[in-house]
């Protein structure tokens, strides 16, 4: 026997009571839990899907739109770039590196990305399967891809034009699984990969073309389309060169990932601390709730405090025992409430999975979220500190003497 | 065992206690009597040490009450001292044997089980020792407070009201109980009472006339 188990003992007498706070605090701190592990997990993705590239250039448009189409394959590309034109860009004295993107097809919902390998070694891409694509038609998948449409080495399938399901098929031209990527965390692992001239051979017919093995070679440089170019500089200088000489030297424009996914989480930010709000006011109402019932236990409990002194207690050791069933309450709750915020962040995952969206998992750990524990920890004895303070300055004798 | 000396107690400057003089000597065993309202309970309390009154000398077991610091009272009072409470106030929300550990534990005390048990046992209430004490008959509870109030093994046990509400034959094992408890653990025992019916079962009457 110890404060902690007569704590437990009191806690347990009115089950029901101790049962609503600790819900009522469970709902606040699994609500902040589930912020929490989103907000991280999706700023680590963007980051790292994002990371070495210091430019995109992309068609005219909104600068957000060409991030979003072109590094996390989320909206709609605004359009083609020309490709003499990218091809002077991607040879600039301030360009490292320059990946071109070729998008606008789709299979089942997953985005065709037309590409060079040098796009799979930007993120570091390991193949679990298979190879890399040789030819034209070959394609390499990501694993969420191969996963969740059941794709393996050696299956063939009909990209379709746009990004929904019920785009256009382009019958005549099957791809064929070549290889498939282990996971990464990337946006690699939600797209199917092949080379450029894959893209280019889905359009051939519109010039005509009906041998596609040569595709780069019976196009005429007028006739290439990219989507975008996803630049590294070679020196901070070319941040101050490169943007406005896309800007002004052409049909194109620059975006530049760090700035618009700045803004991005600047607009969603408003609604995060939103529901943070929302989330620290149950916390809160559940610190009174708390308070409220300790304070009213103590009327009850009168009699007990005074034999407990009776039989030796010291006033602080009564003082102790308020504020530990205070934090027993919290530490329970908090517990509680950090399981169910993991929880509601696996389930999110599986939503967001099926839609083909970001995701986001529960089997993560955030160091914040200790900090939302010694939170919860906190308000279960700041509630208990008046009704400890009470138990501590308990009248033996007047209360005996009453009863 | 204990004396008490020019004791005066006042509750705002009325005085409700006066107690010119009393000694006992360990193993004795009294009876405190006097009408309603002539301060049974509250001098009750200046033994027990949980009311420190207005002036006087208060020695129990050779400490020098008044000179102690409150939490070393409390102190003192878990380890030397039993109280039987007329209200008995179990607490409800532990078992039986968990209310006597509470009061090993309360005490200072090392948890000792296997005394709980042989306090229980001597009572006739070793099969209660897992119930809670609202599924006990009031006989039982009381039985039950007088364990908590020997577990320590106090030099004074105390007792308020011990007999008042119970038929005659009750009232006669109560008392039976206190003494032979009492005895077991060679405690002095002080019953304060106004019941006529024990007047004659213990030797020691100290009378209250109520305050001057």
């Amino acid at each position: 026997m110890n404060l902690a188990t007569i704590s437990l003992a009191y806690l347990k007498a009115r089950s029901l009571n101790t049962l609503l706070n600790i819900l009522l605090l469970a709902l606040g701190v699994a609500t902040i839990v589930l912020l929490l592990l989103a907000t991280t997990q999706l700023d680590n993705r963007m980051r790292r899907d994002a990371q070495g590239i210091d430019l995109v250039v992309g068609a005219k448009g909104s600068p957000m739109q060409v991030i979003l189409s072109s590094i996390y394959a989320l909206d709609v590309p605004t359009g083609n770039i020309p490709y003499t034109q990218a091809q002077e860009i991607a040879k600039h004295r301030t360009v490292k590196k320059a990946i071109p993107l070729a998008l606008g097809d789709s299979y089942k919902g997953a985005r065709i990305v037309g590409t060079t390998h040098a796009y799979l070694d930007h993120y570091g891409a390991r193949l679990a399967a298979g190879k890399r694509w040789e030819k034209v038609l070959e394609a390499v998948i990501g694993a969420d891809v191969a996963a969740r449409l059941n794709l393996k080495l050696g299956d063939r399938f009909h990209g379709s034009h746009g990004m929904g399901e019920s785009g256009e098929a382009h019958e005549e031209h099957p791809y064929v699984v070549v290889g498939i990527l282990q996971p990464s965390g990337t946006v690699l692992d939600r797209l199917v990969i092949c080379s450029v001239e894959s893209v280019w051979a889905m359009h051939a017919s519109h010039h005509e073309i009906k041998d596609i093995s040569d595709i780069a070679n019976r196009l005429k440089d007028e006739e290439k389309e990219y989507t975008a170019l996803l630049i590294q500089y070679a020196s901070p200088i070319a941040a101050a060169m490169l943007p406005r000489y896309v800007n002004n030297n052409s049909a194109m424009q620059a975006a530049s990932p760090a700035y618009e996914t700045a803004r991005l989480f600047s607009i969603i930010g408003v609604g995060v601390d939103v529901l943070r709000g929302f989330a620290l006011v149950l916390v809160f109402s559940a610190g009174l709730s708390v308070f409220i019932a300790l304070y009213n236990a103590l009327n009850e409990r009168r009699y007990d405090l005074a034999v407990m002194r009776t039989l030796g207690a010291r006033p602080r050791t009564l003082l102790l025992l308020l504020l530990f069933e205070g934090l027993l309450l919290a530490l329970i709750g908090g517990v509680l409430g950090i399981v169910l915020g993991h929880a509601l962040a696996e389930g999110l995952g599986h939503a967001l999975r099926a839609a083909q969206q970001v995701s986001v998992t529960g089997w993560t750990w955030v160091k914040e979220e200790w900090w939302v524990l010694a939170l919860a920890a906190g308000v279960g004895i700041v509630a208990a500190l008046i009704p400890a303070w009470r138990a501590y300055r308990t009248d033996i004798a007047g209360t005996l003497a009453r009863g | 065992m204990f004396s008490l000396r020019n004791v005066q107690h006042a509750y705002d400057g009325k005085p409700v206690l006066t107690v010119p003089e009393w000694q006992a000597r360990q193993g004795e065993q009294w009876l405190m009597l006097g009408p309603s309202g002539s301060g049974k309970t509250t001098l009750l309390h200046v033994l027990a040490g949980i009311l420190r009154p207005t002036s006087g000398q208060v020695t129990v077991a050779d400490q020098d009450m008044m000179a102690l610091s409150s939490s070393a009272t409390d102190r003192f009072r878990g380890k030397n001292i039993g109280i039987v409470l007329q209200r008995l106030h179990l607490i409800d929300s532990l078992t039986v044997m968990r209310n006597l550990l509470l009061a090993q534990y309360m005490a200072g005390e090392a948890q000792d089980a296997a005394r709980v048990r042989d306090v229980l046992a001597s009572l006739d209430m070793a099969d209660k020792a897992d119930a809670r004490p609202h599924e006990l008959s009031h006989g039982q509870a009381q039985r039950v407070a007088v364990a908590r109030a020997v577990v320590n093994k106090p030099k004074l046990l105390l007792a308020d009201e011990p007999t008042s509400n119970l038929d005659d034959a009750r009232c006669v094992q109560v008392l039976d109980l206190l003494l032979a408890q009492a005895k077991a653990c060679g405690a002095t025992l002080v019953i304060a009472t106004h019941d006529q019916r024990i007047k004659s079962r213990v030797a020691n009457h100290y009378e209250l006339k109520g305050a001057a």
